[in-house]
């Protein structure tokens, strides 16, 4: 299975009935094909959509109708179209239930950073800030490495997004979760063993005697592929 | 009732080195054709309060490229890689502002308030040089309120008085940036008689409106 992938179907399990739940762009979108088929979670959009959906099909896309990384999508019934400040006042004024959010670095004390790297790249914080401030429940989806370095570390070089401690860490070898303590491993992902988990984390992490395994299904079209194989 | 303007007279009214606000988000919901008009009169040293940079090529990008803008105050440049180079280059001077932050210190200056208290930003690089105030043991930073010389908007419809109705996601920052400036140009994708669009329709009130741009005649299309 794909990281991402991994990262996904984890982060989706984290998703409870009635949630109003914002992703980010990229990796944490994709959490919203990972949900289970009856699952009533509904999507806020930080350019002012709560109940936000697919497109429902081929050509009916509208340019008024899009995400915040400006692709287009549809709404469900029910949808509610708001303004800027109303949307952030939704996020700030704890009326928003999760937040998914990629990131560049995470450390001991739960810090992210996932807007600039000074010099190099700076794309600017766009509604993160405000997300990983406002959300009830922060869950940072990433990779566990960049380029073989790793991306949980003692203490964030890069600007910080906030100093809010995030809820969880999702990235494919691991689910950690930030508390007052340090940082702690909750589970593996299928065939990653705590030695491999250190070994490509920066940090401290505490590691309880039993740590179960990531509950992600395997993917059915990963499997027909192998079959096909 | 207003007098529908020309969206070259309506550029017309706007000096260089002007500050102004363009509604929309990576372009979606901006005044495309005031900003076409903005590119081909030349306006220069602009300053512009706008949610992003857009795309290359589309909305704001096209100030960019065409080096218009002196100053950026914006939350996200990350979909315009024109806007990286100049602004690493230092061509383009950059202030990056929480989104929500954006929004509210717009509202601010549009709502006559002194400023906006968020948590936003605090213990971040965004809260260097500015006030914290402790508020029933909570600390929030002093954001201070955005004005501008000119908003520059997007509408789905205005009737003949400059009551506008927007569309779907092309709503977000147009509403709040057509309090927040001394003169307001609005250009709508349709312009309706007055009663066309309901009372509680209307979500930017005619008071709020001073210029009207027409429809570029184009019917039939």
């Amino acid at each position: 299975m794909d990281d991402k992938v991994i990262i996904a179907k984890r982060v989706a399990l984290e998703l409870k009935n009635n949630d109003l739940v914002n992703l980010g762009i990229g990796l944490p979108t994709m959490v919203q094909n990972h949900l289970p088929q009856d699952a009533e979670v509904y999507f806020q959009s930080e350019n002012g959509i709560v109940g936000m959906a697919p497109v429902p099909g081929q050509g009916m896309e509208d340019p008024s109708l899009t995400d915040a990384g400006g692709g287009y999508v549809g709404a469900i019934p029910g949808a509610a179209i708001i303004d800027s400040c109303l949307s952030f006042g939704l996020i700030r004024g704890g009326h928003l239930d999760v937040t998914v959010l990629g990131g560049l670095e995470v450390d001991e004390e739960g810090h992210l950073a996932n807007w600039m790297v000074p010099g190099k790249m700076v794309p600017g914080m766009g509604g993160a800030m405000d997300l990983v401030t406002g959300a009830k429940r922060v869950i940072v989806a990433m990779t566990h490495t960049a380029k073989g370095k790793p991306k949980i570390i003692r203490k964030c070089t890069l600007p910080l997004t906030s100093i809010r401690r995030v809820n969880l860490i999702v990235t494919e070898m691991a689910v950690i979760e930030p508390t007052e303590q340090g940082l702690v491993l909750r589970e593996l992902a299928p065939h990653v063993t705590k030695e491999q988990v250190i070994a490509a984390t920066g940090a401290s992490l505490i590691v309880p005697d039993d740590v179960p395994e990531m509950p992600i299904a395997e993917d059915p079209l990963a499997l027909t592929e192998a079959v096909v194989r | 009732m207003k007098k529908g303007t020309s969206c070259i007279h309506a550029v017309e009214l706007i000096p260089d080195g002007a500050v102004l606000m363009i509604g929309g988000f990576i372009g979606i919901g901006a005044p495309h054709r005031i900003i076409d008009e903005l590119v081909r009169q030349g306006r220069k040293n602009l300053t512009v309060i706008s949610n992003d940079s857009a795309r290359p090529g589309f909305a704001t990008g096209k100030l960019i490229e065409a080096k218009l803008i002196k100053k950026l105050i914006a939350s996200h440049i990350g979909l315009n890689p024109v806007a990286q180079r100049q602004m690493i280059a230092g061509e383009l001077e950059v202030e990056l502002c929480p989104q929500g932050t954006l929004a509210e210190r717009i509202r601010a200056g549009g709502f006559g308030l002194g400023g906006v208290l968020t948590p936003t930003g605090i213990g971040t690089i965004v809260a260097e040089k500015k006030r914290t105030i402790e508020v029933e043991g909570k600390e929030f930073l002093l954001e201070t309120p955005l004005r501008a010389d000119f908003a520059l908007i997007a509408a789905h419809r205005s009737d003949y008085s400059g009551n506008l109705e927007y569309s779907l996601t092309a709503r977000n920052f147009n509403m709040v940036m057509a309090t927040a400036a001394d003169k307001v140009i609005v250009e709508p994708e349709h312009i309706v008689p007055v009663g066309a669009i309901p009372p509680d329709m209307v979500a930017t009130p005619f008071v709020c409106v001073d210029y009207i741009v027409e429809r570029d005649g184009s019917y039939g299309r």
